[in-house]
């Protein structure tokens, strides 16, 4: 196995096009050090992206913030511009395993490693994040919630990587936040979890909405009925319950040892409604 | 194909060792610069057993390439007494009898110090966050914390 640490996007675009065995795009490897111990993979080539700067960065863009791709969650809770903006995308990355988990693990890599149940994508989906995702043909910006197909699959061309994030500027009286479920407090994977993003206007009449969720379908969804239940209401008792029923209905989990098909699907609900007054709140205070 | 060179700072100290790619900073911890005190756990990043800090970070050691070190300074809990003169959390872990078989202690040292060099006076829920990643199947915990925040008082007092 070759380990490479290219120090620009361009070499280990290069690196990852030539290598005609599995490559494999090493961030915090906080997963991928784990599948390969376990011989789920076994990359040919691991190229290490954390020499890459601009991966490593939390700038200023457009009036919100672009997000390295190899940037952990650890440097997300410490930078206070971005948690006062997008409290619910740093506080889901930061649901993701331990304190020590949290100094390697990224959003790239969450959104990456493939699996339905990552905390930060639902975040990132209801901020209405996009992804730019670097790759032989040059650059192109997709929104989060495109970037996935299934568990492990991703709609990413070989050669391609995620270089960062792209959280829009936030607007006023805005506010977002992400709930997961799991059996006990911390140091686990989400039955369900949801994150949403709602708009509220002078007379806090919700004008905007997007909420997504987690492990309860082969991908993070988008559920675009869901945010049609709270947009023109004041997101009262009557729009949460529609909020509820749609999100439900969104719904085509699995089975596992962390939850049936029917708990999961009532669990979505009851997330939407809690992540939406969340959300709701921090609207009011923006 | 040929193993990697990697030079870096542990403890203070400038070393320089070779590696394959494989190789985790724990093996070469333990195998190659003969640092056993931090130990292996479950090598999957669930038990802390194997906590370091790389550039003052709190990583697990199991979850970082001997190849991913190069350039940065590591820090184990060899690097925690003063020579003979034990740390505070040392002192207290003792004190408190926070430990029974210690395969998890050289974890906890490492993150509580981690957590009191960012923090001077945490809560009791704070150091049980801070904490939940180090698993201890003897104590019941509860010494840990008791200990973690007794030091933390003497440390603030110092």
């Amino acid at each position: 196995m070759r380990y490479e640490a290219p120090k620009s996007l361009d070499q280990a675009v290069a690196l990852l096009v030539a290598e005609k065995g599995e490559a494999r795009v090493l961030a915090g490897g906080t997963d991928l050090l784990v599948q390969m111990r376990t011989d789920v993979v076994e990359p040919a080539l691991l190229v290490d992206i954390k020499g890459i700067a601009e991966l490593r960065e939390i700038k200023d863009e457009a009036g919100g913030f672009r997000v390295g791709a190899a940037v952990t969650g650890a440097e997300l809770k410490e930078h206070p511009k971005l948690k006062a903006m997008w409290p619910g995308v740093v506080e889901a990355a930061n649901l993701i395993g331990s304190t020590q988990v949290q100094g390697r693990a990224t959003m790239g890599g969450n959104l990456c490693n493939g699996s339905p149940a990552a905390d930060s994508v639902p975040a990132l989906i209801a901020a209405g994040a996009k992804a730019c995702i670097v790759g032989p043909q040059g650059r192109r910006e997709v929104a989060v919630e495109e970037v996935m197909l299934a568990p492990r699959k991703l709609s990413l061309a070989k050669g391609e990587l995620i270089a960062s994030f792209l959280l829009p500027a936030r607007p006023p009286r805005a506010g977002d936040a992400y709930l997961r479920f799991i059996p006990r407090t911390e140091m686990d994977i989400a039955v369900v979890g949801c994150g949403v993003c709602l708009t509220l206007d002078a007379k806090d009449v919700c004008t905007a909405a997007r909420v997504s969720l987690g492990a309860v379908a082969e991908r993070p969804l988008l559920v675009a009925a869901a945010a049609a239940a709270l947009v023109g209401s004041t997101v009262d008792a009557a729009a949460l319950d529609k909020l509820d029923a749609a999100a439900r209905a969104a719904c085509r989990p699995i089975d596992d040892k962390r939850g049936t098909k029917d708990y999961r699907i009532k669990v979505a609900g009851v997330l939407a409604r809690r992540a939406t007054q969340i959300a709701l709140e921090r609207a009011r205070k923006a | 194909m040929a193993k990697h060179h990697v030079a870096a700072t542990v403890n203070g100290d400038g070393v320089e060792f070779l590696c394959e790619t494989d190789e985790t900073l724990l093996d070469v911890l333990r195998n190659q610069l003969g640092l056993t005190g931090t130990k292996e756990g479950c090598s999957t990043g669930d038990c802390g057993a194997c906590s370091v800090t790389v550039d003052d970070r709190l990583v697990c050691s199991c979850l970082m390439l001997g190849v991913e070190a190069g350039g940065k300074s590591i820090t184990t809990i060899e690097g925690m007494a003063d020579g003979e003169a034990l740390h505070p959390l040392q002192k207290k872990f003792i004190e408190h009898a926070a430990l029974q078989c210690g395969i998890c202690t050289p974890g906890f040292l490492v993150a509580a110090k981690s957590l009191l060099e960012r923090t001077p006076d945490p809560t009791e829920t704070e150091v049980r966050y801070w904490l939940a990643g180090n698993l201890c199947r003897c104590t019941g915990y509860d010494k840990i914390v008791r200990a973690v925040l007794d030091a933390a008082a003497e440390m603030r007092g110092a």
